[in-house]
This record gives C-alpha cells, sequence and structure tokens, in this order.
C-alpha cells in the first residue's frame, strides 16, 4: 500500500512538469463605446498618461477610457491569448515585442485605418517608424521613446578637477580612474564609471553605437565578429573593470542601490559618470533636486569622432490586440496618443521621454530643460542607432549579454573566437524560432 | 455491495438467470467504481492528460503562444539535441543541485528530526520553530535570502567581516550562487523535516529495546534499527527532491533577477535570468526563457517532453534499485 502512496505521489508531482498549453481567443463585442486602455506606466508616470487620455476624452465625448497601469508585455499576450486583451496595450519594449505582436496579427494591421484617414508613417522619425513595425507590417505606432546618453556629477569633477563631460572612450576611462574613490580597505567608494554587463543600463545594445557597430549584416545574419569595433568594445569594458577589480566592483554594485529608487547610486553621488536614459532627469527632480548634474552624448571610439552626438534610443509601442471590440474608437484613441502634438508634448513635458513625432520634436511648447535638451540632440542625430527587430524577443542581445558577462569576468580566452561562435548561437536560435527549418 | 442483487426475490434458480443476475451487478458494481473515482478521473483527464497531450504536438510544432502552432516535425528535438549550446550549462546546474541540495536535505531534516524526537521539553515550540519556514513562500524567502546574504551590506558579510572570516559574494559570484541557493532550501527544510520526525517517533519501541539486549549501543541501533525502519520515507524524500530538483525554477529565476539587479528596462529583466555567469541558469528556468520570453512555446514543449521523460526514468530506476534497501513493514511484522 505503501508503495502505491509512493507511486502516486510521484505521479502527482510529476505532473507538475508538463506544461499547460491551450490556444484559441474569442471576440468580444458590446455597443458602447467603453475602452480599456493598458499602460507599462506606473505612479507618477501613469498620473501624466491618465491626464492626456482626459484630454482626450473631451474632445471625443461618445469615448469612455479606462486606463490601467503598471502592465507587462506577459500579461498583453497572456490577454490576447485568453480573448480579454484590451482595445489598446502600450509596450515598453519594442525591440523585443514589435516581432511578436506584428507577425502573425495579435495586434492588428493598421495600414487600412491610416490610408483611410491619409495619415503617413513619414510623420515619425526614421528609427521609431523602423521599430513599430516588422516585415513591412505595420501593427503598432511609436509614443514616445528612451534615449541613452552619459549622466555626470559636477561637484565629483570639480573635486577631481576635471572640466566638461568627456568625448572619447579614452577619456572616459582617464576620467572614471581619476574619480573612483577607494576605502582604506581598498573596497569602493565611488566609482567612476561601471560598464558591468546588467549594471543598471548597462549592456551592449546600449554601448554599441559609440564604437558604431551593427548587429547584422545585410542579409540579416548576426555580424558580430566581423566587425572589430565590437571586440574594441569588449576590451576597453574590461580594461576598465579589470582596473577597479572584478570582485571589487561586484561588492560595490551590491550596495549600489536599486536603480529606480532614491537608493539610485548616481543619484546618491557615489557613482560619478552614468550610462542612463533621458527619463533620469524627472527622477533626478522628483527624488534629488539638490544633485548637480550634467548631461552630455556618450564619448565615442578614438578613431570615430564623427559619432559624438550620436547614441542608442529605443522606445515605446501601441496598437489594437486583435480581440478589440472596439477597434474603430480604438483607433481613434491610438492615433490620438501617437500623433497629436498636443498630446505628445504633454507627456513629453511630463514624463521627460522623447516625444515621437517630428512635429512634436519641433513644437516649442516643449519645456525647454538643459539635461533634457541634450537627449533630443541624440535623438535626432543621423548616426543614433537602435537594435533589429526579432521573432524571438530579446533572444540575440540576451546571447550577446551573456557572452559579454562571461567575458568580462575573465572566462573567455579567445575574443574573436567567442564572437564567431557567437554569431552562430544566434543565427541557430533565430532559425529555430522562426520554423525555417519545415521539411 | 450485492444488496441490490440480493433484495431481488430470485426464481427458481435457473443457471442462466442467476448468471445473468450476476453479471448486471458486475456491471452496476462497475459502475459505482467508476462514479466515486470520476473525480479523480476528470482532474487527471483535464490537468494531466489534456496538457500532456497538448505539450507533446506542440513539441513538433512551432508555435509562438499568438499564432496557430505550424508543424515543423522533428526540427525542436533536433535543435535541442545539436543546436543549442545553453542545454549542457543548463543540464549541468540541474544535476549540481540535485547532487548536492537532495542528500544535503534529507541528512539536515533527518538530523533535525532526530534532535527533535529526543526533546524532553518545548517540543511543540521547537517543532514550530523548524517547521515555520516551509511555510514562507517561496519568493518572499528567496528575497530575504537574497538581503541577507547581500555582499556589500546585508547582515552576514557583515558579520564575517567583524569576525575576521572571509566574506564571499554569495548570489553575485558563479561559484557561491548555487551554494547560496541550498542555504535556502536547507533552511525551508520543514516539511521534510515533520516527515521524518514522524517516521522516527514511529519506530516501534520494543525494536530498540531486542537491539539493546543484544548489546547495540547508539550507533549501531540508528544503523540497523531507525534506519532501515524509516527507509520508505527516505526513498520518498531523494524521490520528490530529484523531481524537486529537475524542476528547480521559482528560487532560482527571483535571486537571480533580483541580485542582478539591473531593472534592465529594455529587456524586463530576460537578460539577468540565470545571473551571475549563467550559474542559476536551470532546465525550467531556460526552458521558461524560451516559451514566454522568446515565443518559442514549441521548444520549450519539447524541453518539457525531455524533462518528463527523464524525470520519469530517473524515478523508475531510483524506486526500482531501492528494492534492496527499503524496507515495509507489514502489518504482520508488527
Amino acid at each position: 500500500m505503501r508503495r502505491v502512496a509512493i507511486a502516486g505521489l510521484v505521479l502527482l508531482v510529476l505532473s507538475a512538469s508538463v506544461i499547460a498549453g491551450c490556444g484559441g481567443s474569442s471576440e468580444s463585442s458590446s455597443g458602447s463605446a467603453d475602452l480599456t486602455f493598458w499602460t507599462g506606466f506606473t505612479d507618477r508616470e501613469l498620473g501624466v498618461m491618465k491626464d492626456v487620455v482626459a484630454d482626450f476624452e473631451k474632445t471625443h465625448p461618445d469615448i469612455h477610457v479606462k486606463v490601467v497601469g503598471g502592465i507587462s508585455d506577459d500579461k498583453i499576450v497572456a490577454a490576447i491569448r485568453g480573448g480579454n486583451a484590451p482595445d489598446v496595450a502600450h509596450s515598453f519594449d519594442a525591440g523585443a515585442y514589435t516581432g511578436a505582436y506584428c507577425s502573425n496579427g495579435a495586434w492588428i494591421d493598421l495600414a487600412d485605418y491610416m490610408n483611410q484617414d491619409g495619415l503617413s508613417d513619414d510623420v515619425f522619425p526614421e528609427v521609431p517608424r523602423q521599430y513599430s513595425q516588422f516585415e513591412g507590417t505595420r501593427c503598432a505606432l511609436p509614443m514616445l521613446a528612451d534615449v541613452y546618453g552619459l549622466y555626470y556629477n559636477k561637484d565629483l569633477f570639480a573635486k577631481a578637477g576635471l572640466d566638461g563631460p568627456p568625448q572619447t572612450v579614452s577619456q572616459l576611462m582617464d576620467y572614471a580612474k581619476k574619480l573612483t574613490e577607494r576605502n582604506p580597505d581598498g573596497s569602493l567608494k565611488v566609482v567612476g564609471l561601471d560598464p558591468f554587463d546588467g549594471f543598471y543600463e548597462n549592456i551592449a545594445a546600449h554601448w554599441a553605437p559609440q564604437w558604431g557597430v551593427d548587429w547584422v549584416d545585410e542579409s540579416g545574419k548576426s555580424n558580430l565578429a566581423a566587425q572589430p569595433g565590437w571586440a574594441d568594445m569588449l576590451r576597453w569594458q574590461k580594461e576598465l573593470i579589470d582596473w577597479y577589480g572584478y570582485d571589487n566592483l561586484v561588492r560595490w554594485q551590491a550596495s549600489a542601490g536599486d536603480e529606480f529608487s532614491a537608493q539610485n547610486a548616481f543619484e546618491r553621488g557615489k557613482l560619478a559618470m552614468n550610462l542612463d536614459g533621458e527619463w533620469r532627469v524627472a527622477f533626478i527632480g522628483a527624488e534629488h533636486p539638490e544633485l548637480n548634474f550634467g548631461t552630455a552624448p556618450l564619448p565615442v571610439d578614438d578613431g570615430q569622432p564623427d559619432l559624438y552626438g550620436s547614441g542608442y534610443t529605443s522606445g515605446s509601442i501601441i496598437g489594437i490586440p486583435k480581440t478589440s471590440g472596439h477597434k474603430d474608437e480604438a483607433w481613434q484613441l491610438l492615433k490620438y496618443l501617437a500623433t497629436d502634438t498636443g498630446a505628445l508634448v504633454k507627456m513629453t513635458n511630463g514624463i521627460r521621454n522623447v516625444p515621437t513625432t517630428t512635429a512634436a520634436l519641433e513644437s516649442p511648447d516643449v519645456k525647454p530643460d538643459e539635461a533634457f535638451n541634450i537627449f533630443l540632440d541624440i535623438f535626432g542625430n543621423p548616426n543614433t542607432r537602435t537594435t533589429p527587430i526579432t521573432l524571438v524577443g530579446s533572444a540575440n542581445q540576451d546571447l550577446v549579454d551573456a557572452f559579454v558577462t562571461k567575458y568580462q569576468a575573465g572566462k573567455v580566452d579567445d575574443l574573436e573566437g567567442g564572437l564567431a561562435d557567437l554569431d552562430q548561437q544566434i543565427d541557430a536560435q533565430l532559425e529555430a524560432a522562426g520554423g525555417a527549418q519545415v521539411p | 455491495m450485492s444488496r441490490a442483487a440480493e433484495a431481488k426475490p430470485l426464481p427458481a434458480a435457473r443457471p442462466l438467470d442467476r448468471r445473468s443476475a450476476r453479471r448486471r451487478a458486475a456491471w452496476r458494481r462497475r459502475g459505482q467504481v467508476l462514479a466515486f473515482m470520476s473525480p479523480w478521473l476528470l482532474g487527471f483527464t483535464i490537468f494531466f492528460g489534456y496538457p500532456l497531450v497538448m505539450t507533446a504536438y506542440y513539441s513538433f510544432t512551432h508555435y509562438d503562444l499568438l499564432s496557430p502552432p505550424k508543424w515543423v516535425g522533428l526540427a525542436n528535438y533536433k535543435y535541442l539535441f545539436t543546436g543549442d549550446q545553453r542545454i549542457w550549462p543548463a543540464v549541468s546546474n540541474t544535476l549540481w543541485i540535485i547532487a548536492v541540495a537532495v542528500p544535503l536535505n534529507a541528512i539536515f531534516a533527518f538530523g533535525v528530526a532526530l534532535m527533535l524526537s529526543r526533546a524532553r521539553r518545548g517540543i511543540g515550540f521547537f517543532r514550530t520553530v523548524f517547521y515555520l519556514p516551509a511555510l514562507v513562500p517561496p519568493v518572499a524567502a528567496t528575497l530575504g535570502f537574497v538581503y541577507l546574504l547581500n555582499p556589500g551590506t546585508g547582515p552576514v558579510n557583515n558579520l564575517l567581516r567583524h569576525l575576521g572570516l572571509p566574506d564571499p559574494l554569495w548570489f553575485d559570484s558563479p561559484t557561491w550562487s548555487k551554494p547560496s541557493l541550498v542555504l535556502l532550501g536547507l533552511w525551508g527544510v520543514g516539511n521534510l523535516m515533520i516527515i521524518f520526525l514522524a517516521a522516527v517517533i514511529d519506530v516501534p519501541k520494543h525494536l530498540y529495546e531486542s537491539a539493546e539486549l543484544d548489546g547495540a549501543g547508539g550507533w549501531q541501533s540508528m544503523r540497523w534499527v531507525t534506519l532501515p525502519t524509516i527507509s520508505p520515507v527516505i526513498l520518498f524524500a531523494i524521490v520528490i527532491g530529484v523531481i524537486e530538483g529537475l524542476q528547480y525554477f521559482t528560487q532560482a529565476y527571483v535571486a537571480s533577477t533580483i541580485a542582478a539587479g539591473s531593472a534592465a528596462s529594455a529587456t524586463e529583466g530576460a537578460n539577468s535570468l540565470g545571473y551571475p555567469l549563467y550559474s542559476t541558469m536551470f532546465y525550467p528556468v531556460l526552458l521558461y526563457q524560451q516559451g514566454f520570453r522568446y515565443f518559442n512555446m514549441g521548444y520549450a514543449s519539447a524541453m518539457a517532453m525531455l524533462l518528463l521523460v527523464v524525470a520519469f526514468a530517473v524515478t523508475f530506476i531510483i524506486v526500482r534499485n531501492s528494492r534492496r534497501w527499503v524496507h515495509y513493514q507489514g502489518p504482520a511484522v508488527r
């Protein structure tokens, strides 16, 4: 009997190892024009979004919108599958999700609506225009973008006798060393700059434009090993990390404080320079208004000074899940949020993200702010880059970052060979996920 | 059971009639058995049979969760066995956690149970204290451990530094991340401890007395009385431990994401899975990443099928071998 009981328990536990799957979705529709809008924003930023939506309701009295904040893409995907997705959905991460939403009709194709309203995607600058469509299908419109640059602490600069931000990566290394302070026991007190992959916003994608490198070749194959800039970038990062001492840096990071809190190391003066997004300007204003800081484009490869002023950008997208029962009304809201200059300016002034239409970028109503304007300039720079959209979310970037962390820890002997191997892995993952091996 | 058949006044028994009556009764009995089993049958079919069949089907398709699956034959399995370089690190991490955590958990739980079984006073208090951690949800427990073991600010390392002892990087070091998870597991071993405690208390006194009469000391009566008597529970601990090890997910997911500290808003923490340096990338974590982060549910299903086969095979081998060392006490022995 006991043996049977054990067998039964075993079976029960085994059953949990099988992941459940259920497909299909049902169309829902009702007569009223009550829309639901899901957004990733929370707290202060969600308040701004609700304000903008309230403006929309004033000009569209027949449409009522319920705004729900703090939504992740996992939840959007699950809701689309379950048939209870909102009428308009907002994703923070175009790079990882545009492919997923556009390739299969999960978000509806907007071409008909755009033709009907005579709306051309020329109203969006080149980069957001790219990352909101996948292989010719426009299932999303860009709504606000993120741009990355250098934040520097002016007080710490003055203390170290430095004047103005560095412009090349060799200067950046030099400054980082000068700004670093150590405790008597050798541990790090103030870090000049921390390029550790995975620390705050430091990932390969955000640094790569400063070496002018691309992710793929013309045929769409991963192209890391063939561009020496990739190896240069990784060697540069590792040299700085080794100068701190890998373990020292890891120890310091563990006490650096959560990125999205008032404990952020840069905001507390524990980090003299940091790669970060434009939103930090508003966070500092709200959390540490006393901080004396400046912003600048990230320094560039010494051999390519022309790149100075450019950087990395990616952004948010909004679209209409296929399960929406009010697609026409949802389109009205979508168009308003993505293209109305007044709406975008209001978001930009409130959230301090970069607006994504040319008209809003040039609008005199965007509140001038020296630190924030730098990011508008980076966004407009012709050399500013984004990451390629794939069918497998951020799998390509994750593979690169996993390799970079391994290299930074000193576990890769042959950098060039490792990069070539990485190219193969990325291509294999894309091929496997694309169902390209259909016999 | 056959009351209905008895109640019926039987006519002068013709053999044919009696046989058909018996057959009817047998059918009725089968119906009753089925009716009593139906809740389990339904549950089994809906929550085990259907998902299993669908997982098997999806494993031969490309399925992105949002559009209908496309048949790709063996492509997922081919990539699993020949293409994906992340499989082997994930498998070896999983084997590591099984090889280290399962015996340690069993020994620790047994040790605590043994101590508690001998406590004379405050047994209720100590039982509660040792069991309590098992009630803490795994996510909360992991968050707590990541905080306690923070290399820079955590109380554990502060203490170690005060004592002049080496202070490891714990969840931030590829060498220490898995041992940290093992510590977390040991802390929450309460469930197993209670089972062991029940088994240890249940060992018949007269066996100890006989052993004592035969001149057995403490160690010998443990080796020849306690261990054989509780061997079914040890088997249970091993089998369940191995299966839980194969499915090790929540703690690894939470610890890597939190310790990595990068909100990495661009990728929603996907790239911090396995932090640091893939050392916490266990097989189920990789499966999750493929299925739910990379929209590669067909491939994730193939991984799940392999996991099922391995779990089944390992369990079969353990239970098969156990005949040599597990003693079941029939009622006759007592």
